[in-house]
């Protein structure tokens, strides 16, 4: 009464059509009919997919060079850039006979991301130094148990027979930013000696 | 002994026939129910899922089977074949085409023709309550006690209605015979044309027979979790829902063969159809109409929601009961003018 914004409340009775109740069944029975012929909008998953967006981000791959060697040296920047803390990896040096392997002289004998850690960020991929990593638009296939989900280097390695297609991802413009030094994680070890002058007194 | 041989492959048919129809309106249900929703609907078991009823039952079958130890045992298994027993029984009186001439020899597409048909109908229909009945009181639940008890006055209830809406039909045709009457109605009219009240009547109560929505109190699963089948389990439980089917299937072809000409159809004399092609024929058009009247039951559960209790019973027993006797009453004083009743 105060703000003269009440409102009065009529509850009022129901014509004779209302209370017939019939009427409204037609009606409801007439939108019901409707969509039976509309179009679906279920996707059937396996044989069709979601349209995504091409820069989705989903399973990791580890790229090779043109050569088809690893490009990984395991230098461990995505595991540091990694909130989610997924990436493990142990890194090994290369012996004399598995140049054509690993493209430098250390590589990652082990890597592994938990996929139910992984948050799919992307923040491994823009650390990378060597373009190793790349997130794809390939979706994780759901299992039964939670060690399946620890995907290793059988997995996350590309073939060589069937590389996967990362242009999309990798973009001049992506590759312009990781040569920007301003940031922090595209700095290399020679980077960082030679800004704190240390390469001076050796 | 040939009538008889006849008779008997009939009843192996119908039955055949009704459990098959019953299996694919499952099917039909699940498909009409995601259409009515903008899906898709089971699409993996075989073309379109298409055996997806045979892998259900094999599911039902495979199911562990459950009897409460608290239960009555004897009882407890009773319950789904009252249920199942009474849903087959029905498939009796129906007509379901004309005539068969098998070398020489004539035969009904009957199995029975009873001059009670109707009386018949009524009485097994009432007597598939005991069914729920005693399946939900044997349970020694206290859901399942419930949902029995709101599924057997429910159905008594809407039978006395179902009971007084036939009455005006019996009073038109002037028989019980189920055949007679779409003898009848071959010569003039459909039923309904006569008795479009007693129809409206009929058909909303079959609804409430039926357990099916709006009318699925029973088995409401929000309110009662399974109702009366709260405890079945395994083809136990596959009885119980089996039976509804059957059930629909069977009052479809009754509503037709009442009201809506059974198997004759419109403008049957000028096809010049004759022998046993017009009683397939027939046969066809009745499964056609009695398969509009099952999609319009699933139609209606996929649109209206479920009436409360008390509104179910307003509705039984102060609408349409009122209404079945005024219908009555109306169709004797037509029947008084038209000098019909002598």
């Amino acid at each position: 009464m105060l703000t003269q914004r009440s409102k009065l409340v009529v509850k009022r009775e129901m014509s004779l059509t209302e209370r017939l109740y019939l009427p409204a069944i037609f009606n409801g029975l007439k939108i019901t009919i409707s969509h039976l012929f509309k179009r679906k909008t279920t996707i059937k998953y396996p044989e069709e997919t979601r349209p995504v967006s091409p820069i989705y981000r989903g399973l990791h791959v580890l790229k090779r060079d043109e050569a088809g060697a690893e490009r990984c040296t395991a230098c461990g920047l995505c595991a540091v850039a990694c909130p989610a803390e997924a990436i493990t990896m142990v890194a090994e040096e290369r012996k004399p006979e598995e140049t054509h392997l690993y493209r430098e002289e250390k590589y990652a004998a082990i890597y592994e991301i938990d996929m139910l850690r992984c948050i799919f960020c992307g923040l491994c991929e823009e650390a990378c130094p060597k373009e190793a990593i790349f997130l794809t638009d390939r979706i994780i296939p759901s299992t039964y148990d939670r060690d399946s989900y620890v995907f290793g280097k059988d997995i996350l390695v590309e073939s060589i027979e069937a590389p996967v297609d990362v242009t999309k991802r990798q973009t001049q413009e992506v590759l312009e930013f990781k040569k920007d030094k301003k940031h922090y994680h595209n700095r290399t070890f020679n980077d960082a000696i030679k800004k704190s002058g240390l390469s001076g007194q050796k | 002994m040939e009538l008889l041989v006849f008779k008997a492959l009939l009843v192996v048919v119908v039955f055949l026939v009704s459990l098959g129809v019953a299996a694919y309106a499952t099917y039909g249900e699940r498909k009409i129910a995601a259409f009515l929703q903008d899906r898709v609907g089971p699409d993996r078991a075989g073309p379109f899922g298409l055996l997806q009823p045979i892998a259900d039952g094999v599911k039902m079958f495979m199911k562990e089977e459950i009897i409460p130890s608290v239960s009555n045992k004897w009882l407890f298994i009773l319950g789904p074949c009252i249920a199942m027993l009474t849903a087959s029984m029905t498939g009796v009186v129906i007509p379901w085409g004309g005539e068969l001439s098998i070398g020489g020899s004539k035969f009904d597409l009957q199995i029975v023709d009873l001059n009670i048909g109707i009386l018949y109908l009524l009485g097994v229909v009432s007597t598939g309550v005991y069914g729920i009945m005693i399946g939900g009181w044997a349970s020694n639940n206290k859901y399942s006690l419930l949902g029995a008890l709101r599924a057997s006055g429910q159905m008594i209830s809407y039978e006395i209605a179902m009971g007084l809406a036939i009455i005006g039909l019996v009073m038109t045709t002037g028989t019980l015979s189920l055949k007679e009457i779409v003898h009848l109605q071959d010569a003039g009219y459909a039923n309904i044309v006569y008795q479009p009240l007693g129809f409206l009547i009929f058909f909303i109560c079959a609804f409430a027979e039926l357990n099916r929505a709006p009318f699925d109190m029973p088995e409401c699963e929000t309110e009662l979790i399974g109702g009366y089948h709260t405890e079945y389990s395994s083809m136990k439980l596959g009885f119980y829902l089996f039976a509804e089917y059957i059930n629909m299937f069977i009052s479809s072809a009754v509503i037709v063969t009442l009201y809506f000409g059974g198997y004759h159809f419109p403008f049957e004399s000028l096809t010049g159809l004759e022998g046993n092609l017009l009683t397939l024929v027939q046969v066809l058009v009745f499964m056609g109409k009695v398969f509009f009247f099952m999609f319009f039951f699933m139609w209606v559960r996929w649109t209206i929601p479920r009436f409360r209790y008390d509104q179910l019973m307003h509705l039984g027993w102060k609408v349409l009961l009122p209404l079945a006797l005024i219908n009555i009453f109306a169709t004797g004083i037509i029947m008084w003018l038209n000098g019909s009743l002598n």
